[in-house]
């Protein structure tokens, strides 16, 4: 008798899996979804029009064509405003980090809509002021307010997520670099950036997630996006179908976001991994 | 229009008390929001690391539907998706009732839905947290599997979980605001028509704004608070 032969008969037995109360709930559980998602299935197929299908899909494309642009456009300048957001902030300048401080308080302690309604009505108060600037015309446009308040609202964000980053490289990889000669800037592009992307990769991305689902809010200011048109087709049909087509786009395009910043992150952390 | 000492009179002429009681909506929404979203983020945290397969599958489409869709938009399905469903199930029985659905009722059910998948993160991380040995050991000591959760993980799992909370408790103050869409007298609304009556946009939205930030430095001191109260959550 061989020592693996004897082993293997001490092993337990693999553990009966029968039915305990718990594997019984999970499945009335999945079967609810399940029961769920053919009811919207079935009311989808009940419901079917194909005059209104017609009639508002291009909508809906164009509409979700402008919730991107609103997204990608204030991405952008939200980055590059949150460069000099995310300095102060890590400046041992008193005045600099105290006035960085505020603004990415004030930006994430009020809610986006009333962000976008101080922009869009309020500043509609001094219209004979900002007339006289040549600045009226910008701020009467929704879209060109709706681009403003995201820009400044995702900066702040965006300087937290820069700054949780850079802190979380090691003091020693700034003190390595700078041993070796190279000086502040090199050490920030060539060490530092490159490690602390890495970590941001996951915050930048939930941060766009999160303005894409933010971004429905402009329909209130008349801003045509996928909810806009939306709230424009549910208000000439009264047909509940509307909102869920906008529910199915939003959860795909979110869904699709999602797992492919999962993507980008394991490609790119492949060197981590054991 | 008078001035901005008339327009922020309490009385008839001013506006302050239709500003207090959108400030009370605001806050009474969020609080009860707070408890629906909590109870249901746990339980779906719990489904989500049980080691039956089937319960975390269920747990995680629950999540990811919520997660998923803009906050407003969940709003309006609630709002008008219940209202529909609502009618055309009484209508089977009395076929000539109309029912409008309560937009309050409707802002703690989509806003819970929301808290209470983020919340699910969460605890779901603070389980994680939690070692092993602390159900062994609690159940080794002849507790049961409901004692050993209330009595030896949950107060541990508390306070893991708070700041995680805490900041979930910020989303939901300012997600309230999304209420105002569908007609909830909140504190944005209030302003919303203040502004409109009075024309002075700037002054009533910039108000709202800074009592919006007054309402969260005033949660952040509360939470930090609390925090210390159930001791240091450091890991």
């Amino acid at each position: 008798m061989s020592l693996a032969a004897e082993t293997s008969t001490l092993a337990p037995p693999a553990p009966a899996r029968g039915w305990p109360r718990k594997r019984v709930a999970g499945h009335v559980l999945v079967g609810l979804w399940l029961l769920a998602g053919i009811g919207l299935l079935a009311f989808l197929v009940n419901s079917w029009d194909g005059e209104l299908f017609r009639q508002y899909a291009p909508a809906y494309l164009y509409g979700l064509g402008t919730t991107m642009t609103l997204v990608a456009i204030s991405i952008a300048i939200g980055a590059l405003l949150s460069l000099p957001i995310a300095y102060g902030r890590m400046s041992k300048n008193r005045i600099l980090s105290a006035f960085a401080y505020a603004y990415v308080q004030f930006f994430r302690g009020t809610p986006l809509l009333a962000q976008t309604f101080l922009i869009y009505y309020g500043l509609g108060t001094f219209r004979p002021e900002l007339q006289a600037i040549g600045l009226w015309g910008f701020f009467r446009e929704a879209w060109y307010c709706a681009i403003l308040a995201f820009s400044l609202n995702t900066a702040a964000y965006q300087a937290e997520i820069l700054r949780g980053a850079i802190e979380s490289v090691p003091r020693g990889q700034w003190e390595g670099a700078a041993s070796l000669g190279l000086h502040d800037l090199q050490i920030l592009r060539q060490v530092i950036l490159p490690q602390a992307l890495v970590v941001a990769l996951r915050p930048y991305g939930n941060e766009i997630i999160l303005m894409i689902k933010g971004s429905a809010i402009v329909a209130i200011i008349t801003v045509p996006d996928l909810m806009g048109q939306t709230r424009l087709a549910y208000a000439r049909t009264f047909d509940f179908q509307t909102y869920i087509w906008a529910a199915l786009l939003y959860l795909s395009t979110v869904e699709l976001l999602r797992h492919g910043v999962d993507w980008i992150e394991r490609r790119i952390t492949r060197h981590l991994e054991r | 229009m008078g001035s901005v000492s008339t327009l922020l009179s309490w009385g008839a002429e001013g506006w302050l008390d239709d500003i207090a009681f959108g400030v009370l909506v605001t806050v009474g929404l969020a609080v009860a929001t707070l408890p629906v979203g909590l109870v249901a983020g746990f339980f779906v945290a719990l489904a989500k690391q049980s080691d039956e397969p089937s319960m975390r599958l269920a747990g995680n489409v629950y999540t990811t539907i919520f997660r998923g869709l803009p906050e407003l938009l969940t709003l309006f399905l609630v709002y008008f998706g219940v209202q529909i469903a609502l009618q055309n199930t009484i209508r089977l029985f009395h076929p000539d009732a109309t029912i409008a659905v309560n937009s309050f009722v409707s802002g703690i059910v989509a806003l819970g839905a929301v808290f209470s998948s983020y919340a699910s993160e969460v605890f779901l991380s603070a389980f994680r947290a939690v070692p092993r040995g602390q159900y062994e050991g609690g159940l080794s000591i002849g507790l049961s599997n409901a004692q050993t959760m209330r009595l030896v993980v949950l107060p541990q799992l508390i306070r893991i979980a708070l700041p995680g909370l805490g900041n979930q408790w910020m989303v939901l103050l300012k997600d309230t605001a999304l209420v105002s869409a569908i007609g909830l007298g909140d504190l944005l609304r209030q302003s919303y028509i203040a502004a409109r009556v009075t024309q002075e946009a700037f002054l009533f939205y910039g108000l709202a704004i800074l009592i919006y930030l007054g309402l969260a430095i005033v949660s952040s001191f509360f939470i930090r608070t609390v925090e210390r109260s159930v001791g240091p959550s450091t890991r």
